[in-house]
């Protein structure tokens, strides 16, 4: 009898662990559809956003009844002055004036006459309309006590109307962020998020299947344990790494073909790359961990409680991320976090996407992740060593690293 | 000097303060069946995981035709652990293969292998079909497909007979036979000591983590007292007492079961019995496995309770 050839590298049998992976993976129902239905929503919120930024109307309309008809051209002007478009309309009464107020065609109505400001909602009258109704009030005093004076409100309009502030050049040149940046890097940190929850867990979740089926021990009995972790880390990661390019590249196409994203296509390409490279490291980083933690335990239900002290590091840079950066992109506390490599992963590529971000921030967190890795794998490869043979209770973790 | 194949040298490994295994030491030749038996918690899974590389022990050698184990020569192992494993949702033919790779064979080859030993073991038809989907017998084959797809030069098997069906046993023991035949070393471990007693060419004996008694079937009987059984129908109660060297372990109707001390005379009973009147039976018992093993694990409980 022949003996057949065993001599394998070390990283065959890596190759031959991941690509049992991707390969069962891909073909998996389950993996399909969820990222059909995540393409398809993709393309949906654009086309919704396509139709929803179509429609742009005033922001408030008024009616106003013969008697307060003076006060329609000041009430424009002082809304254009704060950023306010407000339409005015012509209403015969007071009667036809409160029935368009109950079908929601205008938004207030002023009534009775013009030397004095009166106000008539549905049910209540919004932030923005009562500060430019409060000047008008203000200025409707105004005219009146310059005629009792025997001024020229004209004139005091137009002296009002000319000024302006004198704004000096800043000392700090701001960043000028563009509002599809913002909203680019919120998808994107939604992205980067939703994969390093799914696919993290999915590591640990092999990691269990294997041990739950005690199949591990017949595997180990093959290769080293080193080589079945790296194996299932790099499988997964390819497979989450396909998903997340298609959601990118459909993603920003649809965008860029429809129109709503108006952004060059080298900023678009850039937010892709950066969505990538940061989707790797914060992969490899958390997934090498989420690997440690499963071997951990030996049943699925236990699964989710190992992992959660990791898994909180993933979601607090996240809530972080998508509460502060999209009405703060320049928040410093978010700018420190981003550059700590367990935050980096979830809030870096946000800001990365949304801009201005400087080069050595950008650098820096970068080369910390990527020195931070190699000490990850050698942990995690010693309490996956040491923990994966043992079946039953839950191994504690000082036990697993303790063991030679 | 026979040609060395499997060889567990002095094998020490323990868990704290508890002793898995003390100096554990056997060794199975090229071509030999070899049956390690023993309670439950004796030692016999422990020392296989060490043989696999799966356990490190805390000193001792495993040696493969002569020289340390590495994790090389350990692909050459086909090994069934006790706690029996495949991926449940991997079809059968897949796992297979996949298996055979893992040992350093070709894709071509590992999917011809797959295909020959689902083919010899029943289990070709369900190739395509996912682990979990099959029957536990059918399961069994397949783990013991996953043992022998990549062409094993040595076989550690764990329980490998536990859960079979009497077909499944019958196909496993001549599959373990041809292997044994074609000088693949085969070590099993199992409770069903009848079938250790009739398919293994040498037997361990384990207990508390060491090897109490090695040897073939007979060479181990040797050790253990000459029973007889004589069959003298009009003998009187109480004939053989006082023989020289003869105790009476009892009577069954006209049979009567005795024990020789050593250099007892057999044929002095045999004339005792004689003189009583017709025999019709006298024959020596060979004491079973299961008697040897028993004897085994119950000199040292008396031992222990004489400490």
């Amino acid at each position: 009898m022949s003996t057949p050839d065993v001599r394998m590298s070390p990283l065959s049998g890596v190759g031959l662990v991941a690509s049992r992976e991707i390969s069962t993976r891909l073909r998996s129902k389950a993996y399909r559809i969820s990222t059909l239905v995540l393409l398809v929503l993709i393309v949906a919120g654009i086309v919704v956003l396509k139709l929803v930024g179509g429609s742009s109307g005033p922001d408030a309309t008024l009616g106003y009844v013969p008697a307060a008809a003076p006060l329609s051209a000041p009430l424009t002007a002082i809304g254009n002055s704060v950023g306010q478009d407000i339409a005015t309309q012509p209403i015969a009464d007071e009667q036809a004036g409160i029935a368009k107020l109950k079908d929601g065609s205008i938004d207030a109505l002023l009534v009775q006459g013009a030397d004095r400001v009166h106000v008539q909602v549905e049910k209540d009258l919004d932030g923005n309309l009562k500060n430019v109704l409060t000047v008008l009030a203000g200025r409707v005093a105004q005219n009146s006590e310059i005629l009792a004076q025997h001024g020229d409100p004209a004139k005091v309009d137009a002296a009002v109307a000319s000024a302006s502030v004198d704004e000096l050049p800043p000392l700090e040149k701001p960043y000028d962020y563009d509002s599809q940046q913002l909203v680019l890097g919120i998808i994107a940190g939604i992205l980067i998020y939703m994969s390093l929850l799914l696919n993290g867990q999915s590591v640990a979740q092999g990691v269990v299947e294997e041990k739950t089926s005690r199949v591990v021990e017949l595997l180990l009995s093959t290769i080293k344990p080193w080589q079945l972790m790296a194996g299932k880390v790099l499988g997964i990661g390819t497979v989450g790494l396909i998903q997340m390019l298609l959601i990118g590249v459909v993603g920003i196409g649809a965008g860029l073909g429809t129109g709503v994203l108006t952004i060059s296509v080298s900023a678009a390409v850039g937010t892709v790359i950066w969505l990538v490279v940061w989707y790797l490291l914060g992969f490899f980083m958390y997934s090498i961990v989420f690997a440690a933690l499963g071997a951990l335990v030996s049943r699925q239900e236990d699964v989710s409680g190992a992992v959660s002290p990791a898994l909180m590091l993933v979601i607090a840079g996240y809530v972080v991320g998508i509460s502060v950066l999209p009405s703060d992109p320049s928040n410093k506390f978010a700018e420190i976090l981003s550059v700590i490599p367990v935050f980096a992963p979830t809030l870096m590529p946000m800001r990365l996407a949304m801009g201005g971000v400087p080069v050595w921030e950008a650098v820096v967190s970068v080369g910390l992740v990527v020195l931070l890795i190699p000490l990850l794998i050698w942990l995690a490869a010693r309490i996956y060593r040491n923990a994966v043979m043992r079946t039953g209770a839950k191994v504690k973790l000082r036990d697993a690293l303790r063991a030679a | 000097m026979p040609e060395p194949g499997l060889e567990i040298d002095a094998i020490s490994k323990r868990y704290g303060t508890v002793v898995a295994l003390e100096q554990m030491t056997f060794d199975v030749r090229p071509g030999e069946l070899f049956g390690f038996v023993g309670s439950n918690g004796a030692g016999k899974t422990t020392t296989m995981r060490i043989a696999l590389g799966v356990l490190s022990a805390d000193a001792g050698q495993v040696r493969f035709a002569g020289s340390p184990i590495t994790h090389e020569t350990r692909r050459h192992i086909g090994y069934m652990p006790e706690e029996r494993g495949l991926y449940p949702k991997m079809k059968v033919g897949e796992q297979l293969t996949y298996l055979a790779r893992l040992h350093g064979m070709s894709a071509a080859d590992a999917k011809a292998s797959t295909e020959r030993w689902t083919e010899r073991l029943g289990v070709a038809a369900r190739r395509d079909d996912e682990v979990e989907k099959l029957s536990l017998g059918n399961q069994q084959r397949v783990q013991l497909a996953a043992a022998l797809v990549h062409e094993p030069r040595i076989l550690v098997l764990d329980e490998p007979f536990s859960g079979l069906d009497p077909v499944a046993v019958d196909v496993m023991s001549k599959v373990l036979k041809e292997k044994a035949a074609d000088g693949v070393p085969v070590v099993f471990s199992s409770h069903q000591l009848d079938l250790v007693e009739r398919l293994c060419d040498r037997i361990g004996i384990v207990r508390s983590g060491r090897m109490e008694a090695m040897g073939t079937v007979s060479q181990l009987r040797a050790g253990g007292a000459v029973r007889l059984l004589v069959d003298a129908p009009q003998a009187a109660d109480g004939w053989a007492v006082n023989l020289p060297g003869v105790t009476v372990l009892g009577r069954d109707g006209a049979v009567t079961e005795l024990e020789l001390a050593d250099g007892a005379d057999d044929q002095v009973v045999l004339r005792a019995a004689l003189a009583s009147g017709p025999v019709r039976e006298f024959a020596r018992k060979l004491p079973s496995l299961t008697d040897l093993f028993r004897s085994v694990v119950t000199e040292h409980h008396h031992e222990e309770a004489a400490a």
